[in-house]
Parts: structure tokens; sequence; C-alpha cells
């Protein structure tokens, strides 16, 4: 490393023995895993967890008198109560555990079908992973509304101007990401928000790529839905959670049938159970709650504002070396931004650049990022996509540029 | 030669490396030989489209052989396509649907041929060989 960052707030190599994964090599090099935005890496703390479920309290919740079935349901309800303080929310049951981000999407999704009408307008952002645009555009179809979408500019940032002229007494539903995946931006959904509000339209900010780096406030923002997965945030793959206000989760219908899910069942007519299990059919993910729970209190034993103030150095420090490399363009070049470096070096496809760097043990994402609209819009088959955590260090950036400027040597 | 002597030429020319890199660069250096599949058979019809990478490829009858070009927009897919057309272009339909790719796992490249890896190339060869399906039935 040849610059030297400011000081720095996180002693980064005791971190780093947290993660067993880490210590590994991958065709013959020290791993170097900056694919952070797909999936996280797993701390021995929440490994821990994992395992304690497993070998000592593993059984159903919610409908056992025993007294193991008394203490995973003790252990699940306590991550519940984690996340809700974590995200700053009102009500334990406002809390939904999903399997995921996608899930929670398609959970509200699939409920606003009852909301509503043909002539009816759904917006969502050019910048959306398509998990955050097929549901709509299936809601759409199956309604009769109108979906339209916020365009974005040049620097990868929406057009707020556009949004404020697309909105209006039509819309029934705002779906904008807060970081997106592909590029970083950090969108400003204060200002959306509250633009919903004002036509009365509800609105669904996918967390999920925000979760890792910013603590959202989600009573402060006045979010009418706030979707993440675990597994981006030191977590395990497999389960999330899906943040409603109560006045909605109790409007909307239960989207799967089964048990836990119901108060009183008979051929005749089934009632629903109460909040938050009219959304949890079936056994849930019970260990991945907790170890949900676990990783959480993982994070925030590291603290999201040293994360924020470290990974923001990674990331100058990145860019600033990623650019000396001729004919190296960056996409997603706003102010506001996580620890994303999306790219593509002239007259290279990025899978090429992908493959190389995988050899020299670089895990780095290729592809259109599951936003094949940003890709339209950049005129682009896809980028490379480094994504920055807290447990990455400068020297990694140094060997991942190399890996790059291998790469291009190779491939010119 | 035959499609397994033509294999077998390849597997040699790849032992000479010690390295993944050498391999890679000779990969590239394939690549970037390939006679371009002309350009307008560079259409949609001809596209495999791989989530990471695209592959064109078209197929001439010249006698009772098959003559294969092809294309890909990344070098690395582009040096695989060059090796498969190499080893099934000017051979006889039944041959080539009698063929086998063990030779990508001798010269350490299997992992290409991977169907997660999304690069087209795994459809690229069940496409060469719905080719010689299909020449096959015209020969007869």
């Amino acid at each position: 490393m040849k610059v030297v960052a400011n000081k720095l707030p996180l002693d980064i190599e005791t971190i780093r023995l947290d993660f067993p994964i880490l210590k590994r090599e991958v065709n013959g090099y020290p791993l170097v895993y900056l694919d952070n935005a797909a999936t996280s890496q797993t701390p021995q703390q929440v490994i821990d967890v994992i395992v304690d479920y497993y070998s000592n309290y593993n059984a159903n919740i919610h409908r056992g008198v025993h007294s193991l079935s008394q203490e995973a349901t003790d252990k699940y309800e306590t991550a519940r109560k984690k996340i809700q303080q974590h995200f700053n929310v009102a009500k334990s049951h406002e809390i939904i555990f999903t399997s995921g981000t996608t899930h929670g999407i398609n959970l509200v999704a699939n409920g606003f079908a009852q909301e509503l009408k043909k002539g009816d307008e759904v917006i969502v952002s050019a910048l959306e992973h398509h998990s955050n645009i097929v549901p709509w555009q299936m809601l759409c179809e199956k309604t009769g509304a109108v979906l339209k979408v916020i365009p974005m500019n040049q620097e990868g940032e929406l057009d707020m101007d556009a949004f404020h002229k697309l909105i209006s007494t039509k819309t029934r539903i705002v779906f904008v990401n807060h970081v997106s995946n592909a590029l970083g931006t950090v969108n400003p959904i204060e200002e959306i928000i509250e633009a919903a509000h004002k036509v009365d339209a509800a609105i669904l900010v996918d967390g999920a790529q925000a979760a890792p780096h910013i603590k959202a406030d989600l009573q402060a923002l006045d979010v009418d839905f706030y979707v993440v997965s675990a597994h981006k945030m030191c977590g395990p793959t497999g389960v999330g959670m899906l943040y409603g206000k109560e006045k909605w989760l109790n409007k909307l219908p239960p989207y799967q049938g089964g048990g836990e899910m119901i108060a009183t069942v008979s051929f005749e007519k089934t009632t629903y159970a109460d909040l938050p299990h009219k959304f949890e059919a079936g056994t849930p993910n019970i260990c991945g709650g907790i170890a949900f729970g676990a990783a959480l209190d993982y994070m925030n034993t590291i603290g999201f504002e040293n994360i924020a103030t470290y990974e923001e150095q990674l990331l100058a420090y990145a860019t600033e070396k990623l650019l000396e490399i001729e004919g190296a363009r960056i996409y997603g070049t706003s102010k506001h931004k996580t620890a994303v470096l999306s790219f593509n070096i002239e007259g290279l496809h990025p899978y090429d650049i992908g493959t190389i760097v995988d050899k020299l043990g670089i895990a780095v994402r290729t592809g259109h990022h599951c936003a094949q609209p940003i890709m339209d819009f950049y005129k682009i088959p896809g980028t490379v996509r480094a994504s920055f955590s807290f447990y990455n260090t400068f020297e990694e950036v140094d060997l991942f540029i190399a890996a790059v400027k291998k790469a291009k040597m190779m491939l010119q | 030669m035959t499609i397994k002597e033509i294999q077998e030429e390849i597997v040699d020319e790849f032992s000479m490396f010690d390295d993944w890199m050498q391999r890679y660069e000779y990969m590239i250096e394939l690549g970037k030989s390939l006679p371009l599949i002309d350009e307008k058979y560079k259409v949609d019809e001809n596209l495999i489209k791989g989530c990471q990478s695209k592959v064109w490829v078209h197929a001439d009858l010249e006698g009772d052989k098959l003559a294969f070009t092809a294309d890909s927009d990344a070098i690395i897919t582009k040096g695989i396509v060059a090796i498969l057309v190499r080893a099934y272009s000017n051979q006889h339909p039944t041959d080539i649907l009698e063929a086998d790719n063990k030779f990508i796992d001798e010269i350490g490249l299997k992992e290409h041929l991977s169907p997660t890896r999304a690069n087209g190339l795994v459809s690229m060869i069940k496409q060469l060989k719905m080719y010689a399906i299909a020449y096959q039935t015209q020969l007869d």
C-alpha cells in the first residue's frame, strides 16, 4: 500500500480473525473476497450460534409445550426483538421473518393485488434489481395498473425532477432500493418517502444493499415497508426481514397458507393468526432467524459508523487506484455511494477480466448483476463489480488492482 | 484427421504449458485467430445467449461434412469456441454426434463447460450436435 489512509477506525487484522473463510486459498492464492454485495462472509460468532442451535436446542417453535421448543421459541423471538431494535421499529410484530428480500417483495406485491385497479399507477426506479421489477410487472399485468419508471442519469443517480413529475394522486405504491446493487448509488429515499406520502401512496424500500453499510432508522424514515436479507450482513442465507407498518400488515392478505399462520381452521372458515404469524406460514428458518440476530449483534459491536468511515476510505483508495489503469471506466459515480466499484476496461469483456482475476484468487462479480435495464442504459453487456466490506484491507485492494492489470496485459 | 485425433493433438499442445497462465495466454491467442463468422450469420437466430457472454455459431454442409464458423463477445469464451470448432469442424455429422468433450477436462478448462458458468459454451456444444442431427437426416 502506497497511500496511508487516515487513521483507521477499526482494527481490521483482529476483525479478520473472526472470519475462518478469509484464511483459505483459491487457485493457489490467498482469497481476496470482493463479492460482498452478492453475499457477505460469516464470522465465527455467527457460525457458533448455528452450531449451538443444532447441537443443543433444535426444536419446532410456537407449538410445543416441551422445554426445547420453548427454548427455541424464546431465542427466535429474541432475535425478532434484536431486529426490531436494530432498525428502530415500534412494535416487534411489525417484523416478519422471510426467506430473504425477494420473498419480502413478493409478499407485499402479492398483497397489493387487491389494492390496485385498472388505471392506478405503480412507480419503480431504473436502478432496481430484477427482483424489484418483475414482481411489480406481474402485479400490473394482473391488475391493469400501469408501471412507471424513475429514469437515471449518467452518474447512476435517480432523476428526481422526473420522479416529482411522475408521482401523482394516481400513484398507489412506489418501490425503490435504498442502495443500487449494480452501482452502489445511495438513493434519496427520505425525499421519495415524503413525496409518496404526500399523494397517499405506499412505499416499499429494498434495503438489501444498504443494510450491510447503513443502519436505517425505520421510524424516522416513516417508510411503509423495508426489506433486507441476513446473508448480506454477516448472517446465513435463506432468511431475511420484512418490516411493514402495522396498519399495512393488518390490511394485506396472507401470502401463503399453512401451519403457524392460522387461528382456527374448519372447512367452512379459517381465521388467520395475529401479526406477525399471519405472514409466517409453516416452520420457519428457525436457526437462520436466531443467527440473523447474532449477525446484527456482531455488526453492532463493530459499529455502523466505524464501518461506514472505514469503507469510505477503502472505496476512495480503490477508486483512485482503478482509475490509474488506462481505459478504466467506473459506472456509478454518485457522491453518495456504498463501497461498490462497477467498472469495465476499454476493449475488454467483463467476463474475461473476472475469469483471469479469479485465477489469481480474487472473487468479483461479473455480468449484468440482475439489473439489465442499467446495463442497457450504459449500452454495455455487463460490468466487473468489486464490492467491499469492513473486513477487506488496503493490501487486498492492491492485490485486486494488480490482478486487473495482469488481466489487461494478458487479454490485450 | 478424426475428431479423436484432433482432440489428442490439442491435449498435446496444451501439455507443453507449465501453468494456467500459459494455458490461458494460448487460449486467448486461439481466440484471436478464430476465423470470424460471416457478419450475415451473426444474427439472433445463431446467437446463444449466456448470462455472461454470447456465442454465435453457424454451420454449412460441405459434401458430407459439416463446417462450423463461430464467434463470441468474450475472448476467453472465444478461445474455447476456437478449440471446439477445430475439433468438430469438417467432420461427418455421425462422428460429431458420437464425440465427447473429455479432452476439455484434460487441458484444464473443465470449469468453462460448467452449466452454471452461463457463458454459452454448454449450449454451443448442444447446438453443434443439433446441427449434426439436422444434417445427418438431410444426408440420409
